[in-house]
């Protein structure tokens, strides 16, 4: 993140990234929390029932059977009025994945923390970004946190843009690698909050005086018209989002305007530019720091938003590059990594495309190294037009003996 | 509070396709029933489980008779009724056009 200058009237704690982000949330001072523990996601709402429980907070705190209804109690609370959260993983975004398109669909601002990890089968609890990229087409806007105070500060930037665009944020950040990190961050005060998120003003909620449908149903001659309004509101939040850091920045003084707020640079204008999202960034700065001293010129683009699509920003930021090298921890079976493809799709309106390769890593935690970083770096510098599919694509990590083998013998 | 002939003529799509109650006044839906809900007036002693069960509300008390009878604007012809019954009233027959 573009390195934030503190506000000197706030203290900095040490604390694990999951009670980081409760203690966020606590200062938006959400209605109603629903909890249902996954891995890695559930020292936020522990830690949250932990506030309710001291007194510290005074929400509503419903445990539920299951991830299914964690987000049917925040419908149910944001269509009557509440500001709601909850959090998740992996298998239990899957769960909630059915009511947070009806949540879209009826304009919810709920805004759910997603500590990012895979997704079975084969089991795994480490982090990759296959459950955040699986939910990109059900109308929720999308954060990802590079590192622990990014993601408490998207969670009230995302109670902000929710609740003037009409729509429900996955504030994702990295499971383990940020979750269940030590770091210290600037955790926002109550009397700071209230200046930067007044309190929620819906314009219809369930009122037994007043009855009424919500997320009605809707004949053919209506459902086109409300998925419209879905892309209508998340085209109006990339001006909202502008403007909500602007004002963060005057109120907490963490400076994230680069680029409207969609996406954050290190050296941008290199010859040489990689792409990626999320925690993976650290490591690949370090890298970039090392290849630089060598004079290699290369930088990193980092959408911070992904939906909305940061798309004049991207066009912007990758249009005159020489090459651009994407990492994903994601990848769409049958096709390849969906951040490059939405890269590339992106790019196809700029008047100089330059070659964009991708590199499919780190998926399910496997490590990424500095020495990988590099290769890939190189590999990114060899790219040129045109190239075929095939050449567009590789797995860097791949451990080809396994695959012969089935890895037991 | 105002009911106006068409539920939809007031939708508003814009926040989340909010609409006045009684939508299902014009959304019939038990148009594609293969079974119906048949009810022996002599069986039934108007327990109501078939009303407690009914997914879709369909089943109701006879006004004026101790008796349970069937909306089929809204019965989808599940059969739980006919499930629940404790006294075997009620028969699914297949439904003819």
């Amino acid at each position: 993140m573009a390195k934030a200058e503190l506000n000197p009237s706030d203290e900095q704690q040490v604390m694990k990234g999951t009670s980081a982000v409760a203690k966020g949330v606590m200062a938006a001072d959400p209605d109603v929390i629903s909890a249902y523990p996954i891995t890695p996601q559930t020292g936020v709402v522990e830690k949250l029932s932990e506030l309710v429980a001291d007194g510290e907070l005074d929400s509503e705190f419903i445990k539920v059977d299951s991830e299914f209804n964690a987000a049917s109690t925040c419908i149910g609370a944001s269509a009557a009025g509440a500001r709601a959260f909850s959090a998740t993983s992996s298998q239990g975004l899957k769960l909630m994945s059915e009511p947070l398109f009806t949540a879209a669909g009826m304009r919810l601002p709920i805004v759910m923390a997603v500590a990012n990890r895979s997704l079975s089968a084969p089991l795994s609890i480490w982090a990759d970004h296959t459950d955040a990229f699986a939910e990109r087409d059900g109308g929720m806007l999308q954060f990802h946190a590079e590192d622990v105070q990014e993601a408490i500060d998207h969670v009230l930037m995302g109670f902000r843009v929710a609740e003037q665009v009409n729509l429900p944020v996955l504030s994702n950040f990295d499971g383990f690698i940020l979750t269940h990190v030590q770091e210290p961050a600037d955790i926002p005060s109550e009397e700071e909050v209230n200046e930067f998120l007044p309190p929620r003003d819906p314009e219809f909620t369930l009122d037994p005086s007043d009855p009424k449908t919500m997320g009605a149903y809707a004949r053919p001659e209506h459902w086109t018209e409300a998925r419209y309004e879905i892309q209508a509101a998340m085209m109006e939040s990339k001006d909202v989002w502008a403007k909500t850091v602007e004002e963060f920045k005057e109120v907490f003084g963490r400076d994230y305007t680069e680029y409207n707020g969609m996406i954050d640079t290190y050296h941008g204008d290199a010859d040489y530019r990689l792409v990626a999202l999320g925690s993976m960034c650290g490591t690949i700065r370090g890298v970039i720091d090392q290849y630089r001293e060598q004079g290699v010129d290369v930088g990193l683009v980092r959408p911070r938003v992904h939906r909305p699509f940061p798309t004049e920003e991207i066009r912007a930021a990758l249009g005159d590059a020489e090459a651009v090298g994407v990492l994903t921890k994601e990848m769409s079976p049958g096709y390849e990594s969906a951040l490059a493809g939405e890269i590339k799709g992106t790019l196809y309106h700029a008047e100089n495309q330059p070659p964009i390769k991708s590199f499919v890593i780190g998926m399910a935690g496997r490590d990424i190294t500095a020495a990988e970083i590099g290769a890939m770096i190189e590999e990114t510098m060899e790219a040129s037009h045109p190239m075929t599919f095939d050449e567009q694509e590789s797995w860097p990590q791949l451990r080809e003996e396994l695959l012969q083998t089935g890895g037991d013998n | 509070m105002s009911q106006s002939e068409d539920p939809y003529e007031d939708l508003t799509i814009t926040t989340g396709a909010v609409v006045e109650p009684n939508t299902s006044r014009v959304n019939k839906t038990g148009s594609w029933r293969q079974f119906k809900p048949v009810v022996d007036p002599d069986a039934c002693i108007a327990c109501g489980q078939c009303d407690t069960y009914c997914p879709d509300q369909a089943a109701k008390p006879v006004e004026g008779k101790d008796l349970y009878g069937f909306d089929l604007d809204y019965c989808k012809g599940c059969g739980i009724c006919d499930e629940v019954c404790p006294t075997d009233a009620i028969e699914m027959i297949r439904e003819e056009k």
